[in-house]
């Protein structure tokens, strides 16, 4: 892959207490987390995080709670200030900025939505997704016709006059969405934007979102606690424990080969027929290739199961992104790869 | 033993001194600055001159119809509006009208002052845990010392008229205001701050666009708070020379005039409870945004 690094983090950490700065001496002499806190009432949030985020992907940030991927969201338009390190946005350093450079950067390029949705109750849906648009400066109404756009975009028509408070939690993060998407931002930073709805509202969340994706091309942060959510919407997901990041690489990656057991265990209940594509099963040809067309090598399991168990030898071809075919499949080893 | 039984205090002459001392700084101040200070709420007086020779010169009609409307303005109820029209007929008819409208005149004037200095003043609060560490302890005493004990200081350096009453009301009349104008903002939903912040408000533009407009049904209860005070210290602000409902209350407590002191004291009652019930309504239509449908 040869895309931009959109987004650059680099050996951040975050201590939170009295005096951060002493601590943070304490850590880079190779005290644990759990020792810095007892020894000095410091707790470690982040720990010497890396992290190359490209342009135009999902970034998927994924950790239970406490793991520190709300506070590393945070870090990315310095709604909290690292101890150390180093966070880099279209090669400018973030840190770096004064105050009126980083409140441009937080108007133009990022906006975020929000866990909980943080909408402003005492406005109507419409003026919530101006919101962005009017600190940007922009005038009334071609915020407005902005605004109405995007409530069109994620199905709120007609719901413009309403308040935030008399609408479900999907559809007032539908408008969380709209306040974001509006900006016009090129980066879109969600902190457990779908953790908070329920199973299927999530699912079409997901959905609308994966959808807005194909056509806007975003760099999108996301974060969550969920592994299927971050499989299904992640281009790359990094795996944060105890503020450490302990995973990175793509879906299949951390279902084929987690990196301890701590991911194991998390990625064990997986359906991994919806995760695994082709590319991650063929073995070199042997000689021709079998009968048959060729699968796309990124093809997940499940699509291509039916296919493989009706074609001749229980074997098919498969071929990359160019159309040279590559490789083959053989259905004893589509099926091992589900169960491993 | 005596050491036990009388307490170790300051003997009696340097008491008197000390007190003395003091007495002394504060009138040389008095005569050095009170006419400076006199001059500055010159501005003061004659605003409240000038309001209460309108209300005190327009038809009592129009004064019935202004206020309604306010009332209305204000409560959006036929009942409050139409409750206050009656009371203050009755007022009228029991030959209260023109006491009334020297109250009214400043109360509005004290409520205005105190809205004008406590909303900036909870802002700022709010803003700086040092002020609002600072500036606490000080609406405490304003809040608990006995308003006569305040009330000397005051006579000493304005003399008894109007600003001297209408300094007294405000000291007594400001805090609620101040605290629920700095309580409110504080109140406001860290998340929904965290958003403002995340899309790169200005503090101007957090304090206009999101705590301010959030924090008001709690500032509205503050100003509810200020007139009510400002109301109950009618009375005393009439000991040092403000007109109004309190100058007849006075004289009935010295002469015991039973009817007297309670046609006026109800006449108090009821500019409160419009007040209030106005304001309180006016308050609670601010968050009807909060009452509807889900959380």
């Amino acid at each position: 892959m040869t895309d931009d690094i959109k987004i650059s983090i680099r050996n951040l950490y975050k201590i939170f207490g009295n005096n951060p700065a002493k601590a943070m001496e304490r850590v880079r002499e190779g005290l644990s987390k759990d020792d810095l806190l007892d020894q000095t009432g410091h707790v470690l949030g982040l720990n010497d995080i890396s992290l190359d985020m490209h342009d135009r992907k999902i970034q998927v940030v994924m950790g239970l709670s406490g793991s520190g991927k709300s506070t590393l969201i945070r870090h990315l338009n310095r709604l909290i200030d690292p101890t150390a390190g180093e966070v880099i946005v279209d090669g400018e350093d973030v840190l770096a900025m004064d105050e009126n450079r980083l409140r441009d950067l937080r108007r133009f390029k990022m906006s975020m939505v929000f866990q909980k949705f943080a909408l402003l109750p005492h406005r109507t849906v419409l003026e919530n997704a101006e919101y962005g648009l009017l600190i940007q400066g922009i005038k009334e109404d071609e915020a407005g016709k902005r605004a109405r756009h995007w409530l069109d975009r994620v199905g709120l028509t007609g719901y413009e006059d309403y308040y935030p408070g008399q609408l479900s939690g999907g559809m007032q993060q539908r408008v969380g969405l709209a306040r974001a998407l509006a900006t016009d931002a090129d980066i879109l930073l969600m902190d457990e934007a779908f953790s908070a709805l329920d199973p299927l509202i999530r699912m079409d969340m997901q959905g609308i979102l994966l959808e807005l994706q194909e056509e806007l091309h975003k760099t999108i942060v996301f974060i969550t606690h969920d592994l299927d959510e971050a499989l299904r919407l992640g281009d790359n997901i990094a795996i944060l424990r105890d503020g450490a990041l302990i995973q990175t690489g793509d879906g299949q990656d951390i279902v084929l080969h987690p990196a301890d057991d701590y991911i194991a265990d998390f990625t064990r209940e997986i359906n991994r027929a919806k995760v695994v594509r082709l590319r991650a099963l063929q073995k070199p040809l042997n000689g021709a290739a079998p009968a048959g067309d060729a699968l796309a090598d990124s093809m997940v399991l499940e699509d291509a199961l039916e296919v493989i168990a009706g074609a001749e030898g229980h074997i098919v071809p498969v071929k990359d992104e160019q159309g040279k075919v590559t490789g083959q499949v053989h259905l004893a080893d589509a099926v091992a790869a589900m169960h491993a | 033993m005596e050491f036990l039984t009388e307490f170790p205090s300051l003997g009696r002459k340097d008491l008197s001194a000390l007190r003395r001392a003091i007495d002394g700084t504060f009138r040389e101040f008095t005569r050095a600055w009170g006419e400076t200070i006199e001059a500055i709420f010159y501005p003061l007086l004659r605003f409240l001159v000038w309001f209460e020779d309108l209300l005190l010169a327009t038809p009592w009609p129009i004064i019935i119809l202004v206020l309604c409307g306010l009332a209305y303005a204000g409560a959006r109820s036929w009942k409050i509006t139409i409750g206050a029209g009656v009371c203050l007929m009755v007022i009228g008819f029991f030959g209260m009208w023109e006491d009334t409208m020297s109250t009214l005149a400043i109360i509005s004037v004290a409520t205005f002052l105190c809205i004008l200095v406590g909303i900036p003043l909870g802002v700022m609060m709010a803003r700086y845990d040092r002020a609002q560490s600072i500036i606490t302890p000080i609406l405490d005493v304003m809040q608990t010392i006995p308003s006569f004990v305040y009330l000397i200081p005051v006579v000493m350096l304005l003399g008894i008229g109007k600003v001297p009453g209408l300094l007294a009301v405000c000291i007594y009349a400001l805090p609620p205001i101040v605290r629920l104008t700095n309580l409110g903002i504080r109140l406001v939903d860290k998340q929904v701050m965290e958003a403002a912040d995340a899309f790169g408000a200005s503090y101007k533009e957090k304090l206009f666009g999101v705590q301010i407009p959030l924090a008001l049904p709690n500032i509205f209860a503050g100003v509810n708070q200020t007139i009510m005070m400002a109301l109950s210290m009618v009375v005393i602000a009439s000991m040092i020379g403000v007109q109004g409902l309190g100058v007849p209350v006075l004289r009935a407590i010295s002469n015991q005039y039973l009817a007297l002191g309670l046609m006026n004291g109800l006449a108090i009652v009821a500019l409160a409870i419009i007040f209030d019930r106005v304001s309180q309504t006016y308050g609670k239509r601010l968050q009807a945004y909060r009452e509807t449908g889900h959380d």
